[in-house]
């Protein structure tokens, strides 16, 4: 009578177990790393049904972000703009460039624009621009140097690990708040030793409880 | 090691709780019902269907979700196309405005959060509200996202415009056809307001023929024509309870449902607080007959049948010596109450010119007489006591008016009736037989807020606006003014009551902003814009207070007449109409919030049932829910019965507002309607009732069984007196072993630490708190089957505890909310670290991390954890979606939730502080839902690391104590303990 299992039947079990766990494990390291927000949610950029050109306006031209996301310092939302901020310039300026046609029926019917969103948070994260600006962080410490971007891109992962960095140790990213809006703006000196005399200055102290963002 | 982990082996001193009969006599099943953590069949999903079934649909709904999950979901951006002054995307903006209950407008401030209304919190500002609300106020926003309400116009049932009515009613209300409109009647809710009341006045003008009728089926009318039989005019009594060191409440429920305002219990309270043992306090008398809020706050309560009052009240003027004559007493009140005249009578002497003597508004105008005598006598009037002339016209008579109204119908006298609001066909005495005579006239117009009985009666059905939606304007109690500022333009086609009105009486369409901004602008000369700007922000209009009236009554000749009108109470059944405390008339009949808000004193939800005593149920043979029928002038109703300890013998008390049979979704088939026994004769107290047990019983649904606290010492109580004595009185009784945790603790020196005090003294149970927190946080309502299984999800629930006997017991009611406890046992339980303590002292509940295990809510000592079992908020119209609070996540199934003491409150003021450049919020800058919404001030929350801080100096009152404080959970919520303050005469 012959044996059931085979001499090498062990063996065979261990290498087999070994390839699964092996192969699992790779599986779900490449997947973990493919979902990460770091890769799944940064460099988003989505097509826009206007050609709004941040590095023009922002950059080249100088304008203030405030000029047009008004609420910033004052509620929890930045603002896009209601059609007529644009037509501030554009009733004037490219009057009847193609390329602004859909601004100007907008403006005619009374029809929103409809942008995409960016810089999507879940629901049930609330940011709050107001605490942040007022506080003295940039908008290119989350949005990247958005006066350099033709077409808006998400460039940090807007993921809770990454808000966290930054509410354990937000020293570096605190300027005087007359800066916030310049983007290229560098301190003289230490950076980290400026944003800790800020810090200590205004009382900042970034919450890191779950109900500091979620309610 | 064991004396650590025993529970409070002394056991508590003092008095013995119990929530309900069952709880009292440890009924058996009621044990099995406490020792689950959540009812049998709470964590069962469906009601039938099989396991494999929910495995199946399990399968589907994640294959679903993979395939949604694998494109980022874009989510489009929609600016307006031209900007809208004062409007920043997510910043509230607040509106003064009034909503107007029984002919009385109260002052509120309502949050618009992008253009649409979420909460309603009350006007500090106004004498009436002082920033409290009640819970019906608070109810108000649901009810103008109703998707049942009238939406659209209607002739008949087919769907027309405003313009073909208008076009109809321009030549039916023209002079040519209507002549001196002698076959027109107008049936309009009752109104305070000054523009309508101009309207009504250009109305007469044009058809001096026509009647204007007011009416109201909660009714405050006996009181003034109570006020009429003394004084000869129909006149306003106010009572003023802040300068009251005793109040007597002969079946007055002026803390509860027989107030148009919270003022009453601000003022009571006031009088109640007691910040060191030396305080003074008031004390509080009832007779009543039902048991109700009054009666639990009071010091000494007799139960009276509510037609017996009278014999009472009489009772106590001849002990008074009222007349300074002869007095014919009524009957005999019996030896308890005998006992309680002498007292109370005592006690009113003692306290001349600063007692109140109140009577509620279902006692007949003698018995208003009388006690106005009374008030004269013991010198209360002009000191505690001031009249005014009424906001409302017709003050006294309406029910005549409504009677002659019907009587002209059936004798076909009329031609055309219009309905200004309200539901006459289902709220009109029965014996008027109002639906039927409706359909002797002509053309029926109904302007109703939703398609209810009066809606379906009429032929030109037009839908009534939202108080919020509408201009208008009405009186406070006093005459003070207020403009109602509209917060949205009507979502449907809704025009108000005063629209409607003045297009009939000037011939052509007007907006209600035209007829009330006219109005007042008229009077104000120069100053016009200015003063209409003011009167807009401030919520009412300065100086419009009508001035204190001479009431001077003339004892003999008053005497005489009451003696007239009383009589002696008859033997056998009464049965009394209460207004109910969730639906009022029937108007928030279809408001889930008000469905689910369990009655202040039954608790019962989604119902109404008729209350008997104990010994009357055992007399009867019925148990809770047994089917009683009950006859009154040949007219008969089958209502459940609901046994309520305290409930006088022989009386049956019925709420109002049930049983509709044109309804939305939510009152549909709830309740039992007890309006056919109304009559005009036996409109507030029916005697001669036969009372019967009726075949069959019925599923009433309570909540006071559910999370009980099985006699540990939760409430505790003492009588001023004793309190005095020995201020540490509460510190003993209850012993617990020393405190020893086996973890370190949080540094919780530093910033903001987050506490409340709950003050049990001052408390009334009343439900505002509860929805307020609801409408705050966006808590879902689960139904009456959900309730049934332990499932409501209410944050705060509303404990009422009896004391004593079951025939007259005292009652003590405590809000319950999370804790908050430093040594939270639940924070330690949760496997996925969804709850946890922030370092302000708050248990953190991240609704996103929870996996739904309830390991947490198994843990929590308080019970006040609350877990979606199903999917509460899904499928729930559009409309009514625009109600939420966005500050709030919407939960989902499978997801544990709690009170978090509006986090997100705090967050916003601590933002737009640091955004100011200020380094701390002052005290009282964050207000809780409840205790912003709570009329008696029971509530404080703020930074216990403050000293000078509201709740810190209530929590270094003696009374603070901790709930169940043996078990070292140190909660940040504490209670300062019920004090009353009997009369040692009583005792």
């Amino acid at each position: 009578m012959s044996a059931i299992f085979s001499k090498k039947f062990d063996t065979n079990l261990r290498v087999i177990a070994g390839v699964v766990v092996v192969t699992l494990g790779l599986v779900g390291g490449v997947l973990g790393y493919l979902l990460h927000p770091n890769q799944l949610d940064t460099g988003y950029t989505p097509v826009q049904p206007v050609g709004f050109s941040h590095k023009l306006h922002a950059g080249n031209l100088g304008m203030d972000c405030r000029y047009c996301h008004t609420s910033v310092e004052n509620a929890a939302f930045a603002a896009v703009p209601p059609t007529e901020t644009c037509m501030n310039c554009h009733a004037q300026v490219k009057e009847k460039s193609p390329k602004l046609q859909l601004v100007r029926e907008s403006y005619a019917t009374g029809a929103p624009i409809q942008w995409v969103k960016v810089h999507r948070l879940p629901d049930y994260a609330y940011f709050n621009h107001q605490a942040h600006v007022t506080a003295g962080v940039s908008c290119v410490s989350c949005h990247g140097r958005i006066d350099q971007m033709v077409e808006v891109k998400q460039v940090s992962p807007l993921s809770m690990a990454w808000c966290l960095d930054c509410h354990r140790n937000p020293d570096a990213h605190l300027r005087p708040v007359e800066f916030v809006t310049k983007l290229d703006w560098k301190p003289e000196g230490d950076a980290a030793e400026l944003g800790r005399q800020l810090r200590e200055a205004k009382n900042i102290n970034p919450p890191v409880n779950c109900s500091g963002c979620h309610r | 090691m064991s004396e650590l982990i025993q529970i409070n082996p002394q056991g508590v001193t003092g008095k013995k709780y119990w929530r309900s009969l069952d709880a009292m006599e440890q009924n058996p099943e009621f044990t099995r019902w406490v020792e689950r953590e959540f009812q049998e069949n709470a964590s069962e999903m469906l009601e039938s269907g099989s396991r494999r079934n929910l495995l199946k649909l399990m399968a589907a709904s994640f294959g679903l979700a993979g395939a949604t999950a694998c494109r980022r979901p874009v989510e489009p951006i929609l600016p307006h196309a031209k900007g809208v002054e004062t409007l920043i995307h997510g910043k509230p903006v607040h509106y003064a405005t009034a909503v107007t209950t029984g002919g009385a407008a109260t002052g509120l401030i309502v949050q618009c959060h992008d253009g649409r209304p979420t909460k309603v919190e009350g006007n500090p500002r106004h004498p009436y509200s002082l920033g409290a609300t009640n819970a019906h106020a608070q109810a108000t926003v649901l009810g103008l996202y109703d998707p049942d309400r009238a939406k659209q116009v209607h002739k008949g049932t087919s769907r027309t415009t405003w313009d073909e009515f208008y076009g109809w009613a321009m030549k039916a209300f023209s002079p040519e056809q209507a002549g001196d409109g002698s076959g027109i009647r107008v049936l309009a809710e009752r109104s305070s307001s000054p523009s309508l009341e101009a309207v009504r006045g250009e109305f007469a003008k044009k058809f001096p023929g026509a009647q204007w009728v007011e009416y109201d089926s909660v009714s405050f009318d006996n009181a003034r024509a109570g006020a009429e039989m003394a004084f000869g005019q129909a006149l306003e009594a106010h009572y003023q309870f802040d300068k009251a060191d005793v109040v007597v409440a002969l079946d007055a429920d002026f803390l509860g449902l027989d107030a148009v305002s919270v003022l009453p219990v601000k003022q009571f309270s006031k009088k109640r607080r007691v910040d060191t043992p030396e305080s003074g306090m008031n004390r509080l008398y009832a007779a009543e007959a039902n048991f109700t809020l009054t009666g639990a706050m009071a010091d000494h309560r007799v139960r009276v049948r509510a037609s017996e009052v009278g014999a009472l009240a009489m009772a106590l003027a001849k002990e008074l010596n009222v007349s300074g004559g002869e007095l014919k007493v009524l009957g005999n009140p019996g030896g308890k109450s005998e006992k309680f005249v002498s007292a109370v009578a005592k006690d009113l002497l003692a306290q001349r010119g600063r007692s109140v003597v109140v009577a509620g508004p279902r006692q007949p105008a003698a018995v208003h007489a009388l006690v106005a005598l009374i008030n004269q006598a013991l010198g209360n009037t002009g000191e505690t006591v001031v009249y005014t002339r009424p906001v409302v016209s017709n003050p006294s008579d309406s029910l005549a008016r409504v009677k002659q109204l019907a009587d002209d119908l059936k004798s076909g006298k009329v031609k055309t009736v219009v309905v200004l609001g309200g539901n006459p066909v289902y709220t009109l005495p029965a014996d008027l037989g109002f639906g039927e005579a409706l359909t002797k006239a002509e053309s029926v117009v109904a302007l109703t807020a939703d398609e209810n009985e009066t809606w379906q009666a009429a032929g030109w059905r037009l839908p009534e606006a939202h108080v919020f939606e509408a201009w208008g304007d009405g009186r406070a109690l006093n005459g003070l003014a207020s403009v109602q500022q509209p917060l949205i333009a009507p979502l449907y086609e809704g025009k108000s009551a005063l629209e409607v009105a003045a297009a009939l009486a000037r011939g052509e369409r007007v907006s209600g902003h035209d007829v009330v901004k006219s109005y007042w602008t008229s009077q104000w000369g120069g100053e016009a814009a200015k003063r209409w700007q003011k009167a807009l922000y401030d919520g009412f209009v300065e100086g419009t207070e009508f001035p204190v009236a001479p009431a001077a009554a003339q004892a003999p000749a008053v005497l005489a007449k009451v003696q007239e009108g009383l009589k002696a109470a008859a033997d056998g059944w009464e049965v009394v109409f209460y207004a109910s405390a969730s639906a009022w008339d029937g108007r928030y009949a279809n408001n889930a919030w008000m469905q689910e808000a369990p009655d202040p004193m039954t608790k019962l939800v989604w119902d109404n049932a008729a209350l008997i005593s104990p010994a009357s149920a055992t007399e009867l043979g019925v148990q809770d829910g047994d089917y009683l029928t009950i006859k009154v002038n040949g007219r008969e109703v089958k209502a459940p019965a609901m046994v309520q300890p305290g409930h006088a013998d022989k009386s049956v008390s019925l709420s109002l507002g049930y049983g509709r049979t044109a309804c939305g979704r939510v009152c549909k088939d709830v309740g039992h309607s007890v309006e056919p026994l109304r009559t005009v004769a036996g409109f507030q107290i029916a005697a001669g009732a036969d009372v019967k047990k009726g075949s069959g019983s019925y599923q009433l649904v309570t909540t006071q069984e559910h999370h009980s606290m099985e006699n540990r010492p939760i409430v505790l109580e003492a009588a001023l007196a004793e309190y005095r004595e020995h201020p540490d009185h509460f510190k003993h009784m209850v012993h617990s072993p020393p405190r020893v945790s086996m973890y370190q603790g949080f540094d919780y020196s530093q910033g903001y630490q987050w506490g409340m005090a709950i003050d049990l003294t001052s408390c009334i149970g009343c439900n505002a708190c509860v929805v307020a927190c609801q409408s705050e946080n966006n808590i879902p309502v689960v139904g009456k089957d959900q309730v049934r299984r332990g499932r409501e999800m209410h944050w705060i629930r509303m404990d009422r505890y009896y004391t004593g006997s079951e025939e007259d017991p005292q009652v003590v009611t405590q809000p319950m909310a999370c804790q908050q406890c430093e040594n939270a046992p639940c924070e330690s339980v949760c496997p996925v670290a969804a709850t946890v303590h922030s370092a302000e002292g708050l248990n953190d509940m991240a609704y996103n991390r929870c996996v739904g295990t309830r390991y947490c809510a198994n843990n929590c000592p308080y019970k006040v954890r609350r877990f979606n079992f199903l999917e509460y908020h899904k499928g729930i119209e559009e409309s009514t979606k625009m109600v939420f609070n966005p500050d709030v996540t919407v939960r989902m199934r499978g997801v544990m939730e709690k009170c978090n003491y509006c986090v997100q409150r705090i967050q916003e003021k601590k933002i737009e502080a640091k955004a100011q450049g200020r380094r701390t919020l002052a005290d009282g800058e964050v207000k809780s839902a409840c205790e912003q919404a709570c009329p008696a001030e029971a509530i404080a929350f703020g930074n216990i690391n403050d000293p000078e801080s509201r709740v810190s100096k209530l929590k270094k009152q003696q009374r603070d104590y901790e709930l169940l404080e043996e078990l070292n959970t140190r909660p940040r919520t504490t209670y300062l303990a019920k004090l009353r303050n009997p009369n040692p005469e009583l005792a």
